[in-house]
């Protein structure tokens, strides 16, 4: 899928990558545009312990892709929705998808004539 | 040109995708009726996808498998809603579990395909895709960003390790 990223700097976008790249973190993002979720909360849905969560989404925070808040005892996270969004312009992606599916579709249909 | 219109409707969340073919209605159908044909163009070619199943009539399914460059599988299935053979096929497309299972907590969209003549060996398909909420289209089009994003992460990991 192409993703338009030019109004990011190399070094967000760098951030962006890392903080993507992991299987829990992406997790955490998805389940964070879905409710809201406190780190202990997540902290629960994972074999791993809670500083270990809490590292995961100090490096999403980092990368601007959430928000942390703090209510009385809880630290609620948040999605970022302009750098989620930002990056991708939803209905752009799936036209993007739509039309490499096309190309290859051209080709199969050229090898088949 | 194949791709000859793109109508985007953020009100109704629908995408809809003209193309023409210079190929008949019957080879254009074979595309997505031919499971073999369907696996050569329906995944990227950095995962590639296999059809295990396919039954192309109402409430009907197809499942597939798409495998990534470090041999992760990403699994995927269709709900056949209407076919007319060779015109018409909807279907509602979502994930699935490593085993096959249907994920519904995963967005799902659904799909509209309509091919018709134009003249002879020519022939128009219009792809209507459409998401069920605002909500899910958010969460299809992050996960497909982080997929990407990952593919291109991946790619200069690989970068970075072959330099000295």
């Amino acid at each position: 899928m192409v993703v338009d990223l030019d109004r990011q700097s190399a070094e967000e976008i760098d951030r962006v990558f890392h903080a993507l790249a992991d299987a829990t973190r992406r997790d955490i993002v998805q389940r964070v545009l879905d409710g809201e979720w406190s780190v202990s909360a997540l902290a629960r849905e994972y074999p791993m312990s809670f500083a270990a969560v809490q590292k995961h989404v100090a490096v999403l925070e980092r990368a601007e892709l959430v928000t942390k808040e703090r209510r009385g005892r809880e630290q609620l996270v948040h999605p970022n929705l302009a750098t989620v969004r930002r990056a991708a312009r939803v209905l752009e992606g799936l036209e993007a998808l739509w039309r490499e599916r096309i190309v290859r579709f051209q080709s199969v249909l050229d090898d088949d004539l | 040109m194949t791709v000859t219109d793109v109508r985007k409707d953020p009100h109704n969340l629908t995408l809809t995708m003209t193309t023409e073919f210079g190929a008949s209605v019957e080879q254009v159908w074979e595309l997505w009726a031919d499971p073999r044909k369907l696996e050569r163009w329906w995944g990227p070619p950095t995962y590639p996808a296999s059809v295990d199943h396919h039954d192309l009539s109402p409430g009907g399914r197809v499942t597939y498998v798409m495998t990534g460059p470090e041999g992760d599988q990403h699994r995927g299935w269709w709900t056949i809603v209407a076919v007319e053979r060779p015109t018409s096929l909807e279907f509602v497309d979502g994930f699935a579990d490593a085993d096959g299972t249907p994920n519904l907590d995963m967005p799902t969209t659904s799909a509209v395909v309509t091919i018709r003549a134009l003249a002879v060996g020519r022939t128009q398909m219009e792809v209507t895709s459409t998401f069920g909420s605002i909500e899910q289209m958010e969460q299809l089009i992050a996960m497909g960003m982080l997929e990407g994003l990952t593919a291109a992460a991946n790619q200069i990991d690989a970068i970075l390790a072959n330099q000295p």
